[in-house]
C-alpha cells in the first residue's frame, strides 16, 4: 500500500548532500520571503485576479521573460560551478568536500551540466522567446489577443510545471539526470542510470514540451489567420516572419521529442527494448530521433531571433529593410533545411562517406541563407543612418560572435575535420557562441528595444551599454579558451584531467570570463532596478520611442488590454511608417480619415481564467508522481487533468464584451495622458 | 566613455595576444594542429583549406560591416541617406550568388574528403596493415592483438608507420568515442555492433587518447597511453609481453575485467583467446542466431 501511494519516495531519499540542501535552503527562502511580501503588502488577490488566471497575452509574456530570467540566473550558477570544478579539479588536486578530485564527485558533475543544457534551452532561450512573441507578435499584426487565449493561459504554466519539476529534486531529493541534455540512449536506460534523474528530465521536458506545442499552434494560427485587415503575408513585419517559421518548425518537431521520449519511458517503466542494449534494441535509434528533434530545435531558438535583428537594424538604421523578400525566403529555407541535416552530430558513429557526405553538404547550404540575411542587414544599415543605441550595440556584438561560431560549424559540417573535434571542448564552443553570441544576445537587444512598449519607459541607455562591453568582454573570455582546448584534445564533459595536459590556465581564463559576464548580468539587472527608479525621467508618451515601423509601435505605452481601440487597416509593409509619413495622400484627406477613422466599436475579449493552472497543476502531480512510481497520485492528477479539459469544454462563457462607450472612455483616458 | 572604450580596446588586445600566443606558441599542446599521424595530418589540411575558403567570403564582410558601421551612423553629416531604397535585383543576385559559390566548392570539397578519409578505408602502404581490436568497457580500454595474440589495457603499442586496421566494439557501456588527437579522427565503440578506423602514425613517439563520448562515472579518466615505437621495438615488446607472467585474457578474465571500475593502471594480457571479439560484438544478439544476425 505504501508502495502503492508513495512509490519510491522514502525519508532517505530527501535532500541531504550539501548541494541539494543549498538549493532547499535557497528555494525556501525565496518562496517563504515571497509569501511574507505579497501577505505585507495584500496583493494576493491583485496577483492572481491580474496576473495568474490572465489570458492577455501581453502580461503571460511578462510572466514568460520573469520565470526565464529566474531560470536564467539558475543555469549562470551551474556555469560557475562547471568552471569551478575544471579549473581545480585536475587529477593531482587533493578533493574537497568529499569529492576525488575538485569538489564535485564525477556524477554530480554530470547532473550540473545536464541541468544546465536543459534548463538553458528549454527554460531560458525558449521561455525568452515565447515571452517576446507573446508580447510583439500580436501588436505587430494588429490584433487584439491570440487565436486560443485559453490555451496560450496553459501554455505558460506547462512550461511553469516542467520548470519546477526540473528543480524538484532540490525540494524532494533524489537527483537529476546525469546523461547529458538530450539524456541519449543507453546512457539514460535504467542499466546506467537506475535513479529518479532521468524520470524527472523525462517528465519536465514531456510537460514543457506539451506546453510549448500548444503555444507553436497558438502563434500559428493567430499569425495566419488573425492579421488586420490590408496585411498580406508578404506586408508582414520580419520578427512576424520568423516567428511564424520558429513555430512551424515547434509544431513539426515536438511531436518527435515527446514520442522519442515515450520510447524511453516505456523502456523505463515497463521494461521495453527500443534503445537498450540487449533483446534488440537499438540505441542508435534514439540518436536519429532525438536529433531530428533536437537540430531544428536549436533552430526554433535562432530563428526568431532572426527576426529580432531585422526589426532592429531597420528602424536604427532609419531606413525600410533591404531586401524583404531575400529575408523571407532566406528564414524559409533555414526552416526547411534544418530538417535535414541532424546526421551531422554524430559523423562518428561509422554510417559511411555518401551518408555523411550528404549530411555535410545540406549543412554547407544553410550557410547561404544565414549570410544573406547578414549581408542583407549590412545593405539595409548602408546608406541609413544608424542611431546607436544598445540594441544596435548588440547586434554588431552579435555580427562578430556569430560569424566566428558559423565558420566554426561549418568546419565541423566536414565529416574529416568533425572526426578531429566532435565532442570536444571546440564544439561546446561553438554552440555556446551560436547560442549566446546568436539567439540571447539578439533577446537582450530585443527586451531593449521592446521594453517602452511593454512598460512605457526606456532601460537606461549608458548602464545598458556597460552590460554589453562587460557582455562582450566576458563572452570571448570564456569561449575563445574552449576553441583552443578543444583542439588540445580536451573532450567535453569531463570533471578531471591530468595537470601535466597545461589545460588549468586556460580553464581558469574561461571562469574568470564566467565571472566577468556575471558581473555583466548584475549590470543589467542594474539597469532594470535604475530605470525603475527613473522612470519618470525616461517615460515615453507617444508609445512610440525609437521612430518605429511596425504596428506594435501605432498603439500607447504599454498598449491597452485590447491592444487596438480601432484595428488599423494596413497598406504597405512599414505600416506605421506609412501612417505616419502618408505617400500620395492629401494632407487634409489624412486629418478627414483620423476624424471618421474614430469610431469605436463593441470588442469581444477573453475572461481570465483559473483552469489553466488547475490544469497545468494536474499535469504536474501526474509527472511528480511518475518519477517516484507513486501510482496513487498519478492516478489522481491524470483523472484531474481529464476533468479539468471536460469542465473548460463545457464552460461556455469564456468571452465577455467591452462596449464601444468603455472604450471611449479608456482611450479618452489615455489621450488624456499623453 | 572614452575612456571605457579605452580600456575595452586594450582589454581585447591583451586578451587577443594571450589568446594567439597560446595556439602559436603551444606547439605540441594543440594537438589536432600538430599531427603525428597521416590521417590527422590530412584531416588538418581539410580545416585549414577550409577557413581559407570561408575567410574569402568572412573578411569582406566584416570590412564591409565595419565600413558600414563607421560611415552610415547618424553624426556623419556628410553620408548619403537614402530612407527609401530597399530593393536591387543585381545586388540580390551578387547577395545570393557569392555565398552560393563558396558554399559550393566547400561542398564538393565536403563530398570528396568525406570519401577519401573515410575511417573505414584502409591506408595504402609498403607496410602490412596491422589490426588491433578495440573493446571499449566501463571505463577502461581492452585492446586486443589478434595476430599477436596478447592483450593490454588503457595502452596502445603500435609500430611506425605501419597501416593499423582498429576494429571497435564495447561491452555493456553506453556509446563511446575512440580519439587519440594527433593521430587521427574519432569514431564510435558501441555495444553489441562493430565500427572500425585506420591510423597510422609516422615517427615514434607518445601519444594521448581519450573517450569523448559519456558514459557514466569514470568517463573523464577513460585515457589511454598510445606509444609509436619502431619496428624492432614492436616486435621485441610483443615477445616480452608473450613471456610475462600475466593471465590470458578468455571470455572469464574478460567478464571480470569488465566490471565496472575507475582510473585503471596498465595492465598486459600475455595470451587471448580466439574469436574473444566476435564473441564479444555478439553477445547480446539472441542464442543460437551467432553471425547470421549480424
Amino acid at each position: 500500500m505504501e508502495q502503492f501511494i508513495l512509490g519510491r519516495l522514502t525519508w532517505s531519499s530527501l535532500p541531504h548532500e550539501w548541494f541539494t540542501l543549498g538549493g532547499t535552503v535557497a528555494f525556501a527562502t525565496i518562496l517563504i520571503g515571497l509569501t511574507i511580501f505579497l501577505t505585507r503588502v495584500k496583493r494576493w488577490k491583485w496577483l492572481w485576479n491580474e496576473w495568474l488566471t490572465s489570458t492577455d497575452p501581453k502580461k503571460i509574456g511578462i510572466m514568460y521573460i520573469i520565470i526565464a530570467f529566474l531560470m536564467f540566473l539558475r543555469g549562470g550558477l551551474d556555469v560557475v560551478m562547471i568552471w569551478l570544478q575544471q579549473t581545480i579539479g585536475t587529477t593531482s588536486s587533493p578533493g574537497y568536500l568529499g569529492a576525488t578530485h575538485g569538489y564535485l564527485s564525477a556524477d554530480h558533475f554530470q547532473q550540473i551540466f545536464t541541468a544546465h543544457g536543459d534548463i538553458m534551452v528549454f527554460f531560458v532561450t525558449m521561455g525568452f522567446l515565447f515571452g517576446l512573441i507573446n508580447l510583439i507578435v500580436p501588436l505587430q499584426i494588429g490584433a487584439r489577443d491570440l487565436a486560443f487565449p485559453f490555451l496560450n493561459s496553459l501554455g505558460f504554466w506547462l512550461y511553469f510545471a516542467g520548470v519546477v519539476l526540473i528543480n524538484m529534486f532540490f525540494v524532494l531529493g533524489g537527483e537529476f539526470a546525469a546523461a547529458g541534455w538530450l539524456a541519449v540512449a543507453p546512457l539514460s536506460e535504467l542499466q546506467f542510470n537506475p535513479g529518479v534523474g532521468v524520470d524527472y528530465w523525462i517528465w519536465s521536458l514531456q510537460v514543457s514540451g506539451l506546453g510549448t506545442l500548444i503555444g507553436g499552434i497558438n502563434f500559428v494560427v493567430t499569425i495566419l489567420k488573425m492579421r488586420a485587415p490590408g496585411m498580406s503575408l508578404m506586408r508582414m513585419p520580419m520578427f512576424t516572419w520568423a516567428s511564424l517559421m520558429g513555430m512551424i518548425l515547434v509544431i513539426s518537431i515536438f511531436p518527435i521529442l515527446a514520442m522519442t521520449m515515450i520510447l524511453l519511458t516505456l523502456d523505463r517503466y515497463l521494461g521495453m527494448h527500443f534503445f537498450t542494449l540487449d533483446n534488440g534494441g537499438n540505441a542508435m535509434m534514439y540518436w536519429n530521433l532525438i536529433w531530428m528533434w533536437g537540430h531544428p530545435e536549436v533552430y526554433v531558438l535562432i530563428i526568431p531571433v532572426f527576426g529580432i535583428y531585422s526589426e532592429i537594424v531597420s528602424t536604427f538604421a532609419q531606413k525600410k529593410i533591404f531586401g524583404y523578400t531575400s529575408l523571407v525566403v532566406a528564414v524559409g529555407a533555414i526552416t526547411l533545411l534544418s530538417f535535414s541535416v541532424w546526421l551531422h552530430h554524430f559523423f562518428t558513429m561509422g554510417a559511411g562517406a555518401d551518408v555523411n557526405a550528404f549530411f555535410g553538404i545540406m549543412t554547407m547550404w544553410i550557410a547561404i541563407p544565414t549570410g544573406v540575411q547578414i549581408i542583407n542587414w549590412l545593405f539595409t544599415m548602408f546608406r541609413g543612418k544608424i542611431i546607436f543605441k544598445s540594441p544596435i550595440y548588440w547586434f554588431f556584438g552579435f555580427v562578430s560572435t556569430f560569424t566566428f561560431g558559423g565558420m566554426a560549424g561549418l568546419l565541423m559540417a566536414l565529416p574529416p575535420v568533425d572526426f578531429q573535434v566532435h565532442n570536444s571542448l571546440f564544439l561546446v564552443a561553438h554552440f555556446h557562441t551560436m547560442i549566446v553570441g546568436g539567439a540571447l544576445f539578439g533577446i537582450f537587444a530585443g527586451f531593449t528595444y521592446w521594453f517602452p512598449k511593454v512598460f512605457g519607459f526606456k532601460l537606461h541607455e549608458r548602464i545598458g551599454k556597460y552590460a554589453f562591453w562587460t557582455w562582450l568582454v566576458g563572452f570571448f573570455l570564456s569561449f575563445v579558451p574552449l576553441y583552443i582546448l578543444g583542439m588540445m584534445g580536451a573532450v567535453r564533459r569531463m570533471d578531471t584531467y591530468s595537470p601535466s595536459l597545461g589545460w588549468q590556465q586556460l580553464f581558469t581564463v574561461s571562469l574568470i570570463g564566467a565571472c566577468v559576464i556575471m558581473c555583466a548580468v548584475g549590470l543589467q539587472i542594474l539597469q532594470l532596478v535604475v530605470s525603475i527608479i527613473q522612470r519618470k525621467q525616461n517615460r515615453d508618451l507617444t508609445g512610440d520611442p525609437w521612430n518605429g515601423r511596425s504596428l506594435e509601435w501605432a498603439t500607447a505605452s504599454p498598449p491597452p488590454f485590447y491592444n487596438f481601440a480601432v484595428i488599423p487597416q494596413v497598406h504597405s509593409r512599414d505600416a506605421f511608417w506609412e501612417m505616419k509619413n502618408p505617400k500620395g495622400i492629401s494632407s487634409s484627406e489624412v486629418a478627414k480619415q483620423k476624424k471618421t477613422s474614430i469610431k469605436y466599436e463593441d470588442i469581444e475579449l477573453p475572461k481570465n481564467t483559473p483552469m489553466g493552472i488547475y490544469l497545468s497543476g494536474f499535469i504536474f502531480l501526474f509527472g511528480l508522481a511518475m518519477v517516484w512510481h507513486a501510482w496513487l497520485f498519478a492516478i489522481i492528477g491524470l483523472v484531474g487533468a481529464i476533468c479539468c479539459v471536460i469542465l473548460r469544454t463545457f464552460d461556455e462563457h469564456t468571452e465577455y464584451v467591452l462596449t464601444a462607450a468603455e472604450v471611449e472612455q479608456i482611450e479618452k483616458k489615455l489621450r488624456a495622458k499623453s | 566613455m572614452k575612456t571605457l572604450s579605452r580600456i575595452i580596446v586594450s582589454l581585447f588586445v591583451i586578451v587577443d595576444v594571450y589568446f594567439l600566443g597560446k595556439i602559436l606558441l603551444g606547439g605540441e599542446n594543440i594537438q589536432v594542429l600538430n599531427p603525428k599521424g597521416i590521417i590527422a595530418l590530412q584531416e588538418r589540411e581539410v580545416a585549414y583549406v577550409a577557413v581559407f575558403l570561408m575567410l574569402v567570403i568572412v573578411i569582406p564582410v566584416f570590412i564591409w560591416a565595419f565600413y558600414v558601421g563607421t560611415t552610415y551612423h547618424e553624426g556623419n553629416k556628410w553620408a548619403k541617406y537614402t530612407p527609401e531604397w530597399d530593393h536591387s535585383t543585381k545586388l540580390q543576385a551578387f547577395i545570393w550568388a557569392f555565398p552560393i559559390a563558396i558554399i559550393c566548392i566547400l561542398c564538393v570539397l565536403v563530398w570528396k574528403t568525406a570519401h577519401r578519409l573515410d575511417p573505414s578505408d584502409a591506408i595504402a602502404s609498403t607496410q602490412k596493415t596491422m589490426t588491433i581490436q578495440v573493446v571499449a568497457t566501463r571505463w577502461k580500454w581492452i585492446f586486443i592483438y589478434p595476430d599477436q595474440h596478447i592483450a593490454t589495457v588503457n595502452l596502445l603499442e603500435i609500430p611506425e608507420n605501419t597501416p593499423v586496421h582498429f576494429m571497435l566494439s564495447a561491452s555493456d557501456t553506453p556509446m563511446n568515442s575512440f580519439w587519440i588527437p594527433q593521430l587521427g579522427g574519432q569514431i564510435y565503440a558501441m555495444s553489441g555492433m562493430a565500427t572500425q578506423t585506420y591510423l597510422m602514425a609516422n615517427g615514434v613517439g607518445t601519444y594521448r587518447g581519450a573517450n569523448s563520448e559519456i558514459n557514466g562515472a569514470g568517463y573523464a579518466q577513460m585515457t589511454f597511453t598510445v606509444n609509436s615505437v619502431t619496428q624492432n621495438d614492436f616486435t621485441n615488446w610483443v615477445a616480452r609481453v608473450k613471456q610475462s607472467a600475466t593471465p590470458t585474457l578468455d571470455l572469464n578474465t574478460f567478464n571480470k575485467l569488465a566490471q565496472p571500475s575507475q582510473n585503471n593502471p596498465v595492465a598486459y594480457y600475455s595470451s587471448t583467446q580466439d574469436n574473444l571479439f566476435t564473441t564479444i560484438v555478439t553477445k547480446y544478439l539472441a542464442p543460437g542466431k551467432g553471425m547470421e544476425g549480424m
